[in-house]
């Protein structure tokens, strides 16, 4: 992303758009008929990714998130950041559909991937999840071998080329095959939780996902493995899009190109405050609420 | 009196009578069972030294012939062996199967209102007295299997029946094991399965059960065992002689089978007939024995241990 031309309209138009969801309907309807236009003000970045307009999401009749829009952009890295119950990991999972898999969820708004509802009728979250994919907050791979773990995705997509290389490839390109080349046959339950959770990444890039979803995926680890995972992220935003849930402040200051900063209201729901380019809402925030947290008053 | 209190020095133990009582009994009842499973060990090690003991019979003709007849004092166990081994074999072939699926079912796709009527109902199933399977085994299986196979293949006892009937006796056994083994399973396996675009049939038989498999192997090894000592069944249903064959639909005498026999009969104290009851019940134990201790090597050598 060289082309960082922005203005500071686009940043208002930015700011805004949690209390002005009138505008974000208008935005989200002309993205949805004209797949990635982007919205006049906002012409900073390379193609809309995902657009989220107007989501709500209840865990039954928990009204957990309210009125979220939000933009992302191709080949940046995009931060969820805000105390805990903010709803930033929640929204995140809503992107792949995630939440579908917790009985008595709902999710009103839509989430435009490539201009596409993913909560049409006629969507499958399995296709969704394919093409988003996902690392958690904690390393989860199989109790299988690491050669393994990087096809298993593969094989159920019905992988047609060279295995072996898709596994030096992935593997490669997590920053991890000198670290396990010797051992592909070994189980993965035995590497590092660094490794692990950089295995984790292999397995998703594995299947070429267009975007990458990380759900404070260093939280579980030490400082080394933990800026390990902050270079690789760097290093992935040129092949991917990332949107990532921290609740590390200096993390999110590092390696993000954009924030979104979340707060919970008085009835426990999660909203969005202000989102924008993570330098301008890191020194420059908009709203007195994101600096009093940013500065470290609360959260 | 909070003041004085705060600068006591007094940590002695207090003896609390109620509580020593209650440790007293819990242990008492541990060592019960235990002492009782060594009583029983015990006897019927003593109870068969006579029957090896017997000049008339060998260790080699017991592990080695297929004959066993105690009217003319010809003593290979085979035929009771692999009696047993058809019944529990074929016990399995239905169990094993269906309990999986039963298991799978409960722990990935049913929903809790299902889960809460379905689990009772195969309580139930493992709930109803064996002599009622026996005889269900005896007036419909074995008609069953005579009106599909025909008459004159089918025998009116026959190990295929009593098989199927002990089968449907240990789904409960299998599911109920299998079911937490599978659920077990960390949630995060299965969202990293759904997170890779795995639909939900690829994340359960790729991702979760191979996950379990020990867990499976182990509610498969108890179900056979009781498949094995199971002994009111196949005294209804499977044949009451000695016969070698490997044919489901044919005539056999399991283990047990042969034991309730011989014991129901009337045999004489101190014969022959009489202590081989006990060598067959101790090489049934040895069996359910060794069984069981497979199943604990699979549990605990297999096991994934997630953080």
């Amino acid at each position: 992303m060289d082309s960082k031309t922005d203005t500071s309209e686009e940043f208002a138009g930015d700011s805004t758009e949690a209390g002005g969801s009138q505008d974000a309907l208008k935005r989200a309807m002309a993205a949805s008929t004209s797949a990635t236009a982007a919205a006049p003000e906002d012409t900073d970045g390379g193609p809309v990714a995902v657009e989220i307009a107007d989501l709500n999401f209840f865990y039954g009749d928990f009204h957990a998130v309210t009125d979220v829009s939000l933009r992302f952009r191709t080949n940046e890295v995009t931060a969820l950041i805000g105390p805990s119950g903010c709803g930033k990991s929640t929204v995140l999972r809503t992107i792949n559909r995630m939440n579908d898999l917790i009985p008595g969820t709902r999710a009103d708004g839509r989430v435009l991937f490539n201009g596409k509802n993913v909560y049409d009728d006629d969507v499958d979250p399995v296709e969704i999840r394919r093409r988003i994919g996902m690392v958690f907050q904690k390393p989860n791979p199989f109790p299988k071998s690491i050669y393994d773990n990087i096809t298993w995705g593969a094989r159920i997509n019905g992988y047609k080329g060279d295995y072996d290389e898709l596994v030096e490839n992935s593997l490669r390109r997590a920053a991890l095959w000198d670290e396990v080349k010797d051992k592909l046959r070994q189980n993965a339950l035995r590497l590092s939780g660094g490794q692990q959770q950089r295995l984790c990444i292999a397995r998703t890039i594995a299947v070429e996902p267009e975007i990458i979803l990380m759900d404070e995926p260093a939280s579980a680890l030490d400082p080394i493995s933990t800026s390990k995972i902050e270079d690789l992220i760097f290093e992935l935003k040129e092949r991917f899009t990332i949107i990532i849930v921290t609740h590390n402040m200096q993390q999110a200051g590092r390696i993000s190109d954009k924030t979104a900063f979340f707060m919970v209201n008085d009835k426990r729901s999660g909203y969005l405050v202000e989102w924008g380019k993570t330098r301008e809402l890191f020194f420059n925030p908009k709203d007195e609420r994101t600096e009093a947290y940013i500065s470290g008053r609360f959260g | 009196m909070s003041e004085s209190k705060a600068n006591s020095t007094e940590f002695k133990h207090k003896i609390k009578v109620h509580e020593e009582i209650i440790r007293v009994m819990l242990f008492a009842s541990a060592a019960a069972s235990i002492l009782i499973t060594v009583g029983i060990v015990v006897i019927l090690g003593r109870e068969s030294i006579p029957f090896f003991a017997d000049p008339r019979v060998t260790f080699r003709e017991f592990f080695g012939s297929t004959r066993w007849q105690p009217q003319i004092e010809a003593f290979g166990v085979w035929p009771l062996v692999t009696a047993t081994m058809m019944t529990s074999g074929i016990a399995m072939l239905v169990a094993g199967p269906i309990g999986l699926f039963v298991a799978i079912y409960l722990s990935e796709y049913a929903t809790q209102r299902v889960r809460s009527w379905l689990k009772p109902v195969l309580e139930i199933l493992s709930g109803i007295p064996t002599v009622v399977y026996g005889y269900f085994a005896l007036t419909f299986m074995t008609p069953l299997l005579r009106s599909i196979f025909g008459n004159d293949i089918v025998e009116i006892y026959n190990t295929g029946s009593a098989g199927l009937v002990i089968g449907v006796l240990i789904i409960p056994l299998v599911s109920s094991l299998a079911e937490d083994a599978l659920s077990a399973v960390p949630v995060s396996l299965r969202e990293a399965a759904y997170g890779l675009g795995g639909t939900k049939m690829e994340t359960a038989l790729r991702v979760v059960l191979p996950a379990a498999i020990s867990g499976i192997a182990a509610s498969f090894i108890v179900a056979l065992s009781r498949a094995v000592g199971e002994t009111m069944i196949v005294s209804l249903a499977a044949g009451a002689g000695p016969n070698f064959t490997f044919n489901p639909f044919r005539a056999a005498e399991t283990i047990t089978g042969h034991i309730v026999r011989i014991s129901g009969g009337d045999i004489g104290y101190d014969t022959l007939d009489y202590n081989s009851v006990f060598a067959l019940g101790l090489l049934l134990f040895l069996i359910t024995l060794t069984l069981n201790m497979i199943s604990r090597r699979i549990v605990t050598k297999y096991r994934e241990v997630y953080e």
